[in-house]
């Protein structure tokens, strides 16, 4: 019988208990002795020169322990971008200095010019307003499209007309070439409004240092613990590891924002060693908003060509990419390798030409968010997609089944570098429609426009590479890291099992997920085991979690130190049951000599490991404690098909989403509780980006959208419940078979979105609505076209 | 400095405070309470969200001295003992929470609502919950909670 807490169980999870009762703890919820407050002062303005700063009065104000400002930062390094990208012409990108505190010029508002550290935090803030600050205002740009014309002001003097970098992916001939042959050409532009991440809890780090030992320990809102070791450590503050502890104790949601290396953590654990006291930080949300790395922010200009039937032959793209004003940590990459080499999507288009320009501005970074690029790659071909089929008058549901990559061509090559691994992208296509009533359609929408609605239902079939990231690969493309994860598994005495892993859960549900592997391969009962993550003294190394990686490389990871746990354990019963390992058969937690009624429980085994009084012990190494690395062979490739249907009022433009179906392919499922909560809070963001969220700058690099009250977050009654349900092509290359779920809903939803408020003014003739499609624009559009 | 006394989950509290210090500031930073969550500066979170007087109230919109002599009722103080309350197991059940940082306000909310309103629909569920901003779930699994939580609540 199929044990109801293993592998493809809907266990309900091992962590809710500590949150429904109030006793997570989330980095503002540690206090360390002797504590003390930070404030950051940060610039108000977007790009300005600092002509002098006078701590005096601040640090005689009340509590306050020490000021620092970036001068005081000295032999300090910046914060490093991971990932080199070279433009076409072979000259690597421009990548400036981007110090914790400012030095001479502040670029962002927001951007962090002091800190001050006092007894509470309000006297650290009081303190604060005692800074005198002197700035000479310079000129400032925010705005994508025209942050690479001329006349624009200039972020940064070796950075001549703001272009980072000029980048190219594809066959540029073959491209044009094919275009000049299409019977039809669909041509769209496309913004992709940058978004502001929003995790419910606020970025916070506490900074320690021990005088006794020397050592620093940061405790931080990060998604990897070790990757905010090794680049503050090595890049930053120059601490070698041994001698820095990183903890990302409870997470309240990342999203990607909490991937990166903030200036405050740098900044509250270097002025921790030299005030000797741990100091404390915590965002309040107006900061959240003016710095943590923003998403998206995409201008681009996307051709699709075809034939008579409606086949793909060719795409062409041009994206101009705002980076913000410094390089946050991936944010190179995004849209670069993440994103170009998606603009296959699920299709066969034979030749594909993308050429992306990175832009520097005077606004808050941007780096990856939920997706990271391929979101905005889903949006780019699935509105061609969709567009294409109204133009050519062919049922988009048709239109995507004629070119789909079938279910029989795996491994398939596209022509933008990756190779899909397997799919079934017409079965996850049928279980959408079938889910949404799609035959229902016309009548739903007549029975609308009788009650004075116009009805819309649109598609997107995305795909997503995720499991990032083999790690020659990432390294060929320019990746300063490897994209591994580890694991370790510590059987102790009496049977139990701690299990530790360099992925994070800040969410995700690690702690059960993962516990359900652990007791289904060695047969423990579930309660039996722990998993710890989110601590570098505690984990071997790791690499942590984003890109829907944890379970494809961090389960991998897993799978092979349990691999080591089994081969150690037979040899341990081949000894205790004097037979030969290579006849030792495990299963269900008993091992067994094959053929025999000879066996022992995994706990007797256990037990015996670290009982060893008549071991070989040349052969046999008391203990029962193994680790592994994984190193992905591919990326994996989630796919499926979402379906948004919506009904729009005429005299408000207001929007409302009326049903929502997904079918989702992630390969095989560990627990499709979580799996569905995972696709649930994707499609959430998703519907957000497309309807509701827009992050806005003015002209002068003031940002307009700083709180909840101007920046509209999804909330439940902006939402419908959503039809699930997914469909498994296992991923081939991995052993447990699986794809990665976390991104789908935010990387499908928003294309599904605005084609069905496409298709809703479809009769009226409107074109264009940009999102977020807020009644607003709506109703304008629909007032243009009247 | 002020004083303030008032009950929290049960138990008579008296602290000196400054007249500036904010309720939930009362609860985590001087009581350790720290099940309360802050999630903004604007009052549009819920995150906060406890009981003054049995009514649900955003904790970061109140001075701690506006709570003299009132009996507030924090996520610490729900469950009876080990008994967890039915709306904190409906979450669970239900999968109602992914990262927790929104749910301690989530379930006070909740279980407000089901006090009011014995068997709330899901509009007025999501209605209700309009000053609560979740991140992680899409509402989906949390609607379907707040609604069995409050079914188990009628008993
Ligand atoms: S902290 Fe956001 S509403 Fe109170
Ligand atoms: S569970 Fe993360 S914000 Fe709601």
């Amino acid at each position: 019988m199929p044990r109801d807490d293993g592998i493809g169980a809907a266990v309900r999870r091992k962590e809710d208990y500590r949150f429904i009762t109030g006793q997570g703890t989330y980095t503002d919820d540690i206090n360390r002795p002797g504590q003390v407050h930070a404030w950051f002062q940060r610039s108000p303005h977007a790009h300005a020169a600092i002509e002098s700063i006078d701590t005096k009065a601040a640090l005689a104000a009340p509590g306050v322990v020490a000021v620092f400002t970036g001068q005081d930062m000295t032999g300090v390094g910046g914060l490093p971008c991971g990932w080199l990208i070279n433009s076409r012409d072979g000259k690597p990108m421009v990548e400036p200095p981007h110090m914790p505190l400012a030095t001479d010029r502040v670029r962002h508002v927001g951007d962090q010019v002091a800190i001050v550290i006092a007894e509470t935090k309000e006297q650290a803030r009081d303190g604060a307003e005692k800074l005198a600050i002197k700035y000479r205002i310079l000129p400032a740009i925010s705005d994508t499209a025209t942050a690479l014309k001329p006349g624009a002001a200039q972020v940064w003097e070796q950075a001549p007309g703001n272009l980072c970098y000029d980048w190219e992916i594809g066959d540029k001939a073959g491209t044009d070439a094919a275009f000049a042959k299409a019977a039809h050409v669909t041509k769209l532009e496309i913004v992709n409004n940058r978004l502001i991440p929003n995790a419910m809890e606020p970025r916070a780090a506490i900074g320690d240092f021990d005088r006794a030992t020397g050592e620093y320990t940061l405790y931080t809102t990060t998604q990897n613990p070790h990757v905010i070791r090794l680049l503050m450590g090595a890049f930053v503050l120059h601490i070698p590891e041994h001698k820095l502890r990183v903890v990302a104790p409870d997470v309240g949601g990342g999203f990607g924002s909490k991937i990166f290396h903030y200036a405050e953590e740098a900044v509250v654990t270097w002025a921790a060693g030299k005030v000797k006291r741990p100091i404390k930080w915590t965002a309040e949300r107006s900061e959240s908003f003016l710095t943590d790395a923003h998403g998206r922010d995409h201008v681009t200009t996307a051709e699709l060509a075809l034939d008579t039937a409606g086949k793909f032959l060719a795409m062409r793209v041009a994206t101009t990419a705002n980076m913000g004003a410094y390089l946050s940590t991936f944010a190179t990459s995004v849209p670069t390798y993440l994103y170009a080499t998606l603009l296959a999507g699920e299709y066969t288009t034979p030749v594909i030409y993308a050429n992306v320009k990175a832009a520097f501005t005077n606004t808050a970074p941007v780096d990856a968010y939920r997706g990271a690029g391929r979101p905005e790659a889903t949006f780019v071909v699935e509105r061609l997609v969709d567009t294409a089929a109204a133009e050519m008058k062919i049922d988009p549901a048709e239109l995507r089944r004629r070119n789909f990559v079938p279910a029989d061509a795996f491994p398939y090559q596209t022509p933008v570098a990756l190779q899909y691994d397997s799919g079934n992208y017409a079965a996850t296509l049928d279980d959408a429609l079938k889910a949404i009533d799609y035959a229902g359609f016309e009548a739903r929408r007549e029975a609308a426009t009788k009650r004075g609605r116009m009805r819309g239902i649109g598609l997107s079939t995305y795909i997503e590479a995720c499991g990032i990231a083999p790690s020659a690969v990432a390294g060929a493309l320019g990746a300063r890291a490897g994209l591994y994860e580890s694991a370790e598994v510590r059987v102790h005495p009496t049977g139990s099992v701690t299990m530790f892993t360099g992925s994070h859960s800040h969410g995700q549900g690690h702690e059960t997920t993962f516990a359900q592997i652990v007791a289904e391969r060695l047969g423990v009962p579930l309660a039996n085991v722990e998993v710890v993550h989110g601590d570098t003294n505690r984990i071997q190394f790791g690499m942590g979690t984003y890109g829907s990686r944890s379970l494809a490389v961090g389960g991998s990871a897993l799978v092979k130190a349990l691999d080591k746990v089994e081969a150690k354990a037979k040899k341990i019963a081949a000894h205790m049951l004097e037979a030969s390992a290579a006849d030792i058969e495990f299963k269900d937690g008993k091992f067994t000599v094959s053929g025999t009624d000879r066996s022992l429980e995994f706990g007797q085994v256990a037990l015996q490991a670290y009982i060893p009084h008549n071991f070989p012990h040349a052969d046999l190494e008391p203990g029962l404690n193994e680790s592994a690395f994984y190193d992905p062979l591919n990326f994996t490739f989630p796919a499926g098909c979402h379906i948004c249907e919506v009904e729009i009022d005429p005299e408000t433009g207001v929007t409302q989403i009326v049903n929502f179906a997904a079918s989702d392919d992630f390969g095989n499922i560990i627990n499709p509780m979580i799996v569905e909560g995972q696709v649930h809070g994707g499609i959430g963001q998703g519907v957000g980006q497309a309807l509701l969220e827009g992050c806005v700058y003015d002209g002068e690099g003031q940002l307009v959208t700083g709180s909840y009250m101007d920046y509209c977050m999804p909330r439940a009654d902006d939402l419908p419940s959503f039809k699930v349900s997914t469909r498994s092509t296992p991923c081939p290359h991995n052993p447990l078979g699986v794809k990665g779920c976390g991104e789908a809903g935010a990387i499908a939803a928003p294309a599904a979105v605005m084609n069905a408020i496409m298709n809703a003014l479809a009769p009226l003739g409107v074109k264009r609505v940009d999102m977020p499609a807020t009644p607003q624009r709506v109703w304008q559009a629909i007032r243009a076209a009247g | 400095m002020p004083t303030v006394s008032l009950t929290i989950n049960g138990k008579k509290v008296s602290r000196e405070v400054e007249a500036r210090t904010l309720l939930v500031q009362l609860l985590r930073e001087h009581l350790s309470l720290t099940g309360t969550h802050v999630g903004c500066d604007t009052s549009q979170c819920g995150a906060c969200v406890v009981h003054v007087n049995g009514r649900s109230a955003k904790s970061c919109t109140m001075l701690a001295v506006q709570a003299e002599g009132a009996d507030v009722l924090t996520i610490e103080g729900l469950a009876k003992g080990e008994q967890l309350h039915p709306m904190q197991e409906a979450f669970r059940e239900h999968h109602g929470l992914q990262c927790g940082f929104c749910t301690p306000g989530m379930i006070m909310s909740a279980v407000d609502l089901a006090n009011r309103n014995k068997e709330p629909t899901e509009r007025q569920v999501r209605e209700w919950l309009e000053g609560n901003l979740c991140r992680c779930t899409g509402y989906h699994n949390i609607v379907k909670a707040v609604m069995a939580g409050a079914r188990a609540m009628k008993g």
